[in-house]
């Protein structure tokens, strides 16, 4: 796992059924490209968040392949419809193989 | 005088377009009400009527990060800090909260009154110079670099927990010299343009100097994430800055002039609320 690494997650709590909710998603993570090279002038591997998912109850609401040239700390903003009550679950593929998760329960009312 | 006009337009266009409503107001997270203008303290009656923070002078873009901690790309700074402050260090084998406990307790109200007098050192301290004397003599651990990426981050947990209490250093007492050193410093040009802190942040705050926008130079919000190089950074390394940009050698961050400095530019922000980071 590379250093540092924390998600975080704004949802909110409740929503109307049927309610369009604005989901923002942040992992800390270096994002190192693989194209830099350290001072003795040897290629720093590549090690990225390489995918980002975020289902609610089982159901996919957004799926995100990311390549080398997305910046330090990648920040998702997008809009989702909950239907029902139940859980968002977030999910980061590292490079390394790590997988960082989280969840939000969202009630309706 | 037809030039100045067309100048003083000019500058009205770029004032509408680029800067946010001068009535705003700063509150964090929907809740937190931070003060950004308010009357000056006494001892600066003579130069300005009004204090404000340097969030005023931002655009509304920027603005508005500060105005969500989500948002706030220094807070995951002081997620880092947090674990630090919980992280067991050096020789005594001891954390930050081994004896303060919970940063959110222990430190509110701390940044406020800092930089401030230690009387068993017999000297001004910063708030980096009290996190490093505890690193060194309490924990036995490597003192972190004066406007290090860990001493930024630490400063802004500390800071987070005196958001929205008003700034209040002390000026007078023990600290007196140091104060009057740092006013001195402060209205001392410096530099092959000949600058002094105060020909921009007193007597221009609010106009261009070719593309940045003068604020007072206040420090309330520090340490500061700065989009430019996409880190916190602290009051130290940005009078560096400044006094680079003067074209002068600078001081040394952490030295007796720039934490006369610091004394001095806190107690020009008397009455503004913590807003850091």
């Amino acid at each position: 796992m590379a250093d540092g690494v924390k998600p975080r997650v704004k949802a909110p709590k409740k929503a109307a059924a049927g309610e369009v909710v604005t989901i923002k998603c942040l992992i800390s993570h270096k994002m190192e490209s693989g194209q830099r090279k350290d001072s003795d002038g040897n290629k720093i591997p590549r090690s990225i968040i390489n995918r980002f998912t975020c289902d609610f109850n089982g159901a996919s609401v957004i799926d995100v392949a990311m390549e080398a040239a997305i910046s330090t700390n990648p920040y998702f903003q997008f809009e989702a419809t909950v239907p029902e009550a139940g859980e968002f679950k977030f999910t980061w593929y590292d490079d390394d193989g790590s997988v960082y998760e989280d969840t939000k329960k969202v009630a309706i009312g | 005088m037809k030039i100045k006009a067309v100048t003083a337009i000019a500058a009205a266009l770029i004032a509408t377009s680029a800067f946010a409503d001068e009535d705003a107001e700063l509150v964090i997270n929907g809740e937190i009400e931070i003060v950004t203008k308010t009357a000056a303290p006494a001892h600066l009656s003579d130069a300005m009527d009004e204090i404000l923070s340097g969030w005023r002078f931002r655009s509304e873009g920027t603005q508005a990060m500060q105005m969500d901690d989500f948002d706030n790309p220094g807070m995951s700074a002081v997620d880092a800090a947090a674990e630090a402050w919980d992280t067991v260090e050096g020789s005594e084998g001891k954390s930050c909260a081994s004896c303060h406990g919970a940063a959110e307790d222990s430190m509110a109200g701390v940044r406020a009154v800092y930089p401030k007098w230690n009387d068993a050192a017999e000297e001004v301290r910063t708030l980096a110079m009290q996190i490093n004397d505890c690193r060194e003599n309490k924990m036995g651990a490597d003192k972190y670099g004066y406007t290090s990426g860990d001493m930024a981050a630490m400063e802004a947990l500390i800071t987070l927990q005196s958001r929205g209490m008003p700034v209040n250093v002390a000026i007078d007492g023990p600290v007196q010299a140091t104060w009057e050193a740092g006013k001195e410093l402060y209205y001392t040009r410096t530099g092959q343009l000949d600058l002094s802190c105060a020909n921009c942040h007193e007597d221009n705050y609010g106009n261009m100097i070719r593309a940045d926008h003068l604020s007072q130079g206040q420090i309330n919000g520090f340490p500061v994430y700065r989009l430019k190089n996409t880190k916190l950074n602290t009051v130290h390394d940005r009078f560096k800055g400044c006094v680079r940009d003067t074209r002068a050698e600078t001081f040394k961050p952490g030295g007796a002039e720039f934490i006369a400095l610091e004394l001095y530019v806190a107690s020009r922000g008397n009455g503004l609320s913590v807003e850091g980071p």
